[in-house]
């Protein structure tokens, strides 16, 4: 006779596949996960107390340590948050470099969860694909702000210095590069039977589901779900692209990459046209006062970042640093679904649903 | 005559080789002229090749061919080591201008290193000094004195570090200082005098999304009666956001009203969180209706050495870790909610740090 016991199981929090420092605890009978219960906080820095001391061009650069694998959509948030307020105006050509900047970063992240998704499933090398695009996109903001990562390129009513010669020309060239690599992704992997295999029907949810837990981005539109902050509520200059809502009807894992993958040829159409687009008239600020003021009164504003919806909430009494300043982090909100998806999953199944959620821990824990 | 013969066979043969020296040589130097190493073997291949090759031109070649030959190489011979001298000295010149340069960099890191020496010696002394008049003195009086006198020093310091400007030392300057701060209290009154009037005016301007608040005033009036809001307005600093602050007992029929009502149908929780204004607590809900593609925020007030409030998590699952978050940081304790723990600082952290009056509280410091 066979007896089966329930057992408890640690999955992180220093594991590779957790994407950082993220814990779980999960209780297995047999193979099946039972419940599953994730412990965050391991990376929690306070950001927002911190930044109840600083003035707002100070904050900018904790936002680059939140999403750090995007951190231009961060640093635009504070910055799009305090322009709301003060009723700013930006010159047009800040405005194109911030779009080139957060669409060269949204590529990026895209890239990073491309490879560290197939290799949490087991295919190494189109990581290394990944990362080889990658690296010539961090170059390029690396060119352009100074930093590989962290940027801390945006400022309150600008940017903090104007595009490097020639950069908008490198800019131009990788787009049809990274167009072949992408081909080349597709060849790889989207036709491959073992991934398919993995991805397909695994960690399914309903439209309902979605829009219960709070989700975004492309965990959104995986069920079919048309809403994109960059189309629907344009901020920046989106208004003048042309560019397509990339939705999935499955809600599983596979939507979630078809949708990821697509958004990059997105981003690259938003890139083709706004390096045709922009004045070279070299005006990368507005006119600020030298000391940031938010005036007295609250706001929030949500932008579309590459992990969904990312919010920024301005509580001011008209000084200098901010009286409370909140993040609504999208990981953090995307991450809530997990349990459930986990219930009654295979353990097989465990990172493949974790990996296509797509959180940065950074983000999490806040 | 065989003896002759091989005499003038052996000489052609040295010749030859003479001659495949040189051009070996002369190779060599064109190689290191290039900076080619790799070709060594190469040319050697084409020296032996050459030398069997003149040596059998030698046997039947004419001494004035012969000559000539000898001649032209030696000339090669010669530029080649000319050449090669100048190398030798281009580099040996490198190598002297790369040391002097080293040299410089130590002078001056040494320099640096002596200012900053001094610099500190000098801000010793002073240090000393300033202790000195501080401390050195007989009588109790005068200590006090000296402490005061300290104080009032260190307040000025204060206050100058708190201004950010210049040390204002004399009276005259101090006065001007003044007179300028005046001033320039004058000009922000008459500049917020300004921009208050422009508020004015622009508040004549009805925001676009007033019509919108009233649909949501009206809808909401007619089901839950008169008496359920604060206030309500329009944000005009957060993109005009319709804005419903809900009274503490209403809230969380507020919201499900928001939610279900089918005018409304707000299905989609954007945002939670707390806010500490030290007068009161306040949770701050960005709502969002898919259906008409429209936002709201919803706001509640709650007591500050209470703070109590129902849970939305029964409306929208996605309130769960926030309200976990704002009981985490804030204390808010969100009633009937499934889980409420401290989801990021732990439980066994004391205290609430996002509230104003947050004292960190640290067995090891």
């Amino acid at each position: 006779m066979i007896r089966t016991e329930e057992m408890m199981l640690n999955v992180g929090p220093q594991h590779p596949s957790t994407h950082g420092v993220f814990r779980l605890v999960i209780k297995v009978d047999g193979e099946i996960i039972k419940e599953a219960t994730p412990v965050i906080g391991y990376l929690h820095r306070g950001t927002e107390k911190l930044a109840e001391d600083l003035q707002y061009t100070q904050i900018i650069p904790y936002t680059d340590r939140m999403d750090y694998l995007s951190a231009m959509t961060n640093n635009y948030v504070i910055c799009h948050a305090v322009e709301t307020m003060m009723g700013l105006e930006l010159p047009d050509h800040a405005e194109y470099l911030r779009v080139l900047a957060m669409e060269l970063g949204r590529v990026a992240s895209h890239l990073v969860w491309f490879g560290t998704y197939l290799l949490d499933i087991g295919a190494v090398s189109p990581f290394l694909y990944a990362f080889r695009e990658r690296e010539a996109i961090i170059n390029l903001l690396n060119e352009l702000s100074g930093g590989r990562l962290t940027f801390n390129y945006m400022r309150v009513g600008g940017v903090k210095w104007d595009a490097p010669e020639g950069w908008i020309d490198k800019v131009r060239d990788f787009v049809p590069y990274m167009r072949e690599q992408l081909a080349g992704y597709h060849d790889l992997v989207t036709g491959n039977e073992i991934f398919l295999n993995r991805v397909k029907g695994v960690g399914r949810y309903t439209k309902e589901d979605a829009l219960q837990y709070s989700l975004s981005g492309a965990n959104l539109r995986c069920t079919g779900v048309d809403w994109d902050l960059r189309k629907h509520e344009p901020y920046s200059i989106y208004d003048r692209f042309d560019f397509d809502v990339i939705t999935r009807d499955g809600g599983d894992a596979w939507a979630r990459y078809q949708c990821r993958l697509a958004e990059i040829e997105e981003s690259l159409k938003i890139i083709e046209q706004a390096v045709e687009q922009i004045p070279d008239d070299g005006k990368f600020m507005a006119k600020v006062p030298r000391i940031i003021k938010a005036p007295k009164g609250e706001a929030f504003v949500r932008i579309e970042s590459p992990r969904g919806e990312i919010g920024c909430y301005i509580a001011s009494e008209g000084k200098k640093e901010p009286y409370r300043i909140k993040f609504r982090r999208p990981s953090f909100y995307n991450l809530q679904i997990l349990p459930k998806l986990l219930e009654g999953e295979n353990m097989a199944n465990l990172i493949t649903i974790l990996g296509g959620v797509d959180i940065v821990l950074g983000e999490v824990d806040g | 005559m065989s003896d002759e013969k091989d005499l003038e066979k052996k000489k052609a043969a040295a010749a030859a080789k003479a001659k495949a020296e040189a051009l070996r040589k002369k190779k060599e130097d064109e190689k290191a002229a290039k900076g080619e190493e790799d070709t060594t073997a190469e040319d050697k291949e084409k020296v032996s090749h050459t030398l069997g090759k003149d040596s059998k031109e030698m046997d039947n070649s004419d001494t004035d061919e012969d000559l000539a030959k000898k001649k032209a190489a030696a000339a090669a011979k010669a530029k080649a080591a000319a050449l090669a001298k100048q190398k030798r000295k281009q580099a040996e010149a490198a190598n002297t201008e790369g040391e002097p340069s080293d040299n410089e960099d130590e002078l001056a890191k040494k320099k640096a290193a002596a200012a900053a020496k001094a610099k500190a010696a000098a801000l010793a002394k002073q240090k000393r000094k300033q202790e000195e008049s501080g401390s050195d003195d007989s009588s109790d009086d005068e200590k006090a004195k000296a402490a005061a006198k300290a104080k009032a020093a260190a307040d000025a310091r204060k206050k100058r570090e708190a201004s950010g400007g210049e040390s204002p030392e004399d009276d005259e300057k101090a006065k001007a200082v003044a007179a300028a701060k005046a001033k320039a209290a004058a000009a922000r009154a008459k500049k917020k005098a300004d921009t208050d009037k422009k508020e004015e005016t622009e508040e004549e301007k009805p925001s676009p999304n007033q019509p919108l608040l009233d649909k949501y005033m009206k809808v909401i009036k007619e089901h839950l009666g008169e008496d359920v809001f604060e206030e309500t307005y329009i944000n005009r600093l957060s993109k005009h956001v319709p804005t419903l602050v809900a009274k503490r007992d209403t809230y969380h029929k507020i919201a499900e009203f928001l939610k279900f009502n089918e005018q409304l149908g707000f299905d989609y929780l954007s945002e939670l969180h707390g806010t500490d204004f030290e007068t009161h607590m306040e949770v701050y809900l960005h709502l969002f209706s898919f259906r008409n593609k429209q936002s709201v925020a919803l706001k509640v007030k709650i007591d500050r050495d209470q703070p109590e409030i129902e849970s939305v998590t029964g409306l929208w699952k996605g309130a769960n870790w926030p309200e976990c978050e704002a009981y985490d940081l804030f204390g808010i304790k969100f009633l009937n909610h499934p889980d409420l723990k401290r989801i990021l600082l732990g439980e066994d952290w004391i205290g609430y740090p996002m509230r104003k009056d947050y004292e960190p509280h640290d067995v090891e410091v």
